[in-house]
């Protein structure tokens, strides 16, 4: 296990610069006039971790593509470490609620794959040491040659991990990493994603439907009210570091989460 | 109550064996339950035991019927004359004599039929599944070109291409390469939407996304596209020789069916099978190899 004393280390007395930064974004598809995302504005600190909550259909998707730089936003400003998002960039990585690791490739194959698609067969090939420490880092020592098929849920979700750090991006992007697990790997991988979040000292976005999930991961947990999309709150969370499982039980944790649902029960009538 | 498959005394009746009708009785405490699943005793037969059983069922009706007098030995030979002539033909072929000739000009004909077959099917499957002009301007035109009798165009090919191999190979190709086709085309839709964004948000060009990703997911596809087309090839062949001449093993046929030789006709058609057995199974062959990571069942083999 990860020593804890890299932890206080990720949070400097000065106040964090902001490396992600959304205003006033909104969506409306052309296809069919539909609003999705509405003035959008949010920004996500240098090593914290935002979660975004909303019902199924709220724009949660969009606003992530729109992140990703996958689709572009019909309003607003979206701007990474001063650039603006124009499409996918390398400094962006990102995960999906399926592990989408590829069968003809072993998975330390799999975890180089971005910088393959990048740079070349000869800049993977160079990868394949830090592809290792990283497959260290998750827990997958020893599988690094093994084909995806032999990989459970839960470890093809490490490899994706692995794969979403290799080309050190300046900011996570998670779409419902987990949801596909089983409820009992889907805690053990919440704590696993925290402990290496604060071991790389990322940035990270996720995007969840669990408000438990949001709360126990998160710094700020941003609300998303339906129909058009858009912040109804953003919610400070300010439990100790690192959090484990046992504070789910806490009051504070109880209070924060019933906030949290009290806040998406309303953005429904809005 | 009388369904012999309900409950019976486990400790009884552990064998399998069920007792028709027996009534439930009743178990003391420590008794382990222990029962067996029933399964039709004809599906624990062995594989080959079963085939051979089926084959002798087969051989011994069609003897009957041949000595029965109800079809006449000329059109329906005996199964001993046509093991005889199949181990002519065997003999013939293994002197090298003009039959195996005959056999090499129709496993050429296979062969440039299937790659041709191959090398356009996959062409124009990239191009129909890849890109939306080929799926909207092109595969209208292959569907409605599948829809014709192929083996019709066999007249048009020995006109523009001779009595020689090059027409038989025209058809046997024209036959085989719609399968493909299809089998490229939804090989390339076969790709889920989670892989298409990751590798967007990897910044993979066009090319990188059909050829790392697309193709390879595709690749089982593919190859149910090439099995159907060996089958098609095949028959293209045969088809083409039978209406174009030439020098095959269709041509060898259809002279032996015109002299009423019916016991030749079987076992040619006999050794023409195991052509086409041999090229299916080369493909299954390449299969396992190319798609290690994808186990499906294959009609006719196990894994």
């Amino acid at each position: 296990m990860e020593p804890a004393a890299a932890v206080s280390s990720a949070h400097p007395p000065t106040p964090p610069a902001s490396v992600y930064g959304l205003s006033d974004v909104g969506k409306t598809y052309a296809r069919n006039g539909v609003e999705a995302l509405k003035g959008i504005t949010l920004s996500l600190n240098k090593g914290g971790f935002s979660s975004v909550i909303g019902s199924s259909g709220c724009g949660k998707s969009t606003l992530l593509k729109i992140m990703a730089g996958l689709i572009p936003p019909t309003t607003g400003r979206v701007v990474l470490s001063g650039k603006p998002v124009t499409g996918p960039r390398r400094d962006i990585g990102m995960m999906f609620q399926q592990a989408t690791l590829f069968p003809w490739r072993t998975t330390i194959e799999n975890v180089v794959l971005p910088i393959e698609i990048r740079d070349g067969r000869a800049a993977a090939r160079g990868a394949h040491e830090k592809a290792q420490a990283l497959l260290d880092l998750v827990g997958l020592k020893g599988f690094e040659s093994v084909y995806p098929n032999e990989l459970s849920g839960g470890m093809a979700q490490r490899a994706a991990i692995c794969r979403m750090l290799v080309t050190d991006p300046t900011v996570l992007l998670l779409d419902e990493p987990f949801s596909a697990l089983d409820e009992l790997s889907r805690d053990f991988m919440n704590m696993e994603l925290q402990r290496i979040c604060m071991d790389q000292n990322a940035t990270a976005f996720l995007v969840t439907h669990s408000i438990p999930e949001a709360v126990i991961l998160s710094d700020v947990v941003y609300v998303l009210a339906p129909r058009p999309g858009r912040i109804a709150e953003a919610v400070e969370i300010d439990l100790p570091r690192p959090r484990t499982l046992d504070m789910i039980t806490t009051p504070e944790f109880g209070a924060l989460v019933r906030r949290i649902r009290d806040r998406l029960d309303l953005g429904d009538q809005m | 109550m009388n369904d012999p498959t309900s409950n019976v005394s486990p400790h009884q009746n552990a064998g399998g064996s069920t007792g028709a009708g027996a009534a439930v009785t009743e178990v003391d405490a420590s008794t382990d339950t222990v029962w067996v699943e029933q399964t039709s005793w004809l599906d624990r037969v062995p594989r080959s035991v079963s085939m051979l059983a089926v084959f002798a069922v087969f051989i011994a009706f069609w003897e009957l019927l041949t000595r029965s007098g109800l079809v006449s030995p000329i059109i329906l030979p005996t199964p001993w004359e046509t093991l005889q002539d199949l181990i002519f033909v065997g003999k013939n072929l293994i002197a090298r004599d003009y039959m195996l000739g005959a056999l090499w000009i129709t496993i050429l004909e296979v062969i440039y039929g299937f790659a041709l077959a191959i090398a356009i099917g996959f062409s124009l499957g990239v191009i129909v599944g890849e890109t939306a002009f080929g799926e909207r301007a092109i595969m209208p035109y292959l569907v409605a070109i599948d829809t014709m009798p192929k083996v019709a165009f066999a007249p048009l090919f020995v006109a523009w291409l001779g009595f020689d191999i090059s027409s038989k190979v025209a058809l046997a190709a024209f036959i085989a390469t719609f399968p493909i086709v299809v089998g490229t085309a939804a090989g390339l839709h076969a790709a889920d939407e989670n892989a298409r964004m990751l590798f967007k948000t990897m910044g993979a060009t066009r090319w990188q996304t059909l050829w790392k990703m697309k193709l390879p997911t595709g690749l089982p596809h593919l190859f149910t596209g090439l099995k159907i087309g060996a089958v098609g090839v095949m028959a293209g062949a045969i088809t083409g020789e039978f209406l174009g001449g030439g020098k095959g093993f269709g041509e060898l046929i259809r002279v032996a069916a015109s002299q009423l030789n019916t016991p030749r006709v079987f076992s040619l058609i006999l050794y023409l099978s195991l052509v086409g057995l041999a090229l299916f199974a080369f493909v299954v062959w390449v299969q396992r190899r190319f798609v290690f990571w994808h186990k499906d069942r294959v009609v006719g083999g196990e894994q």
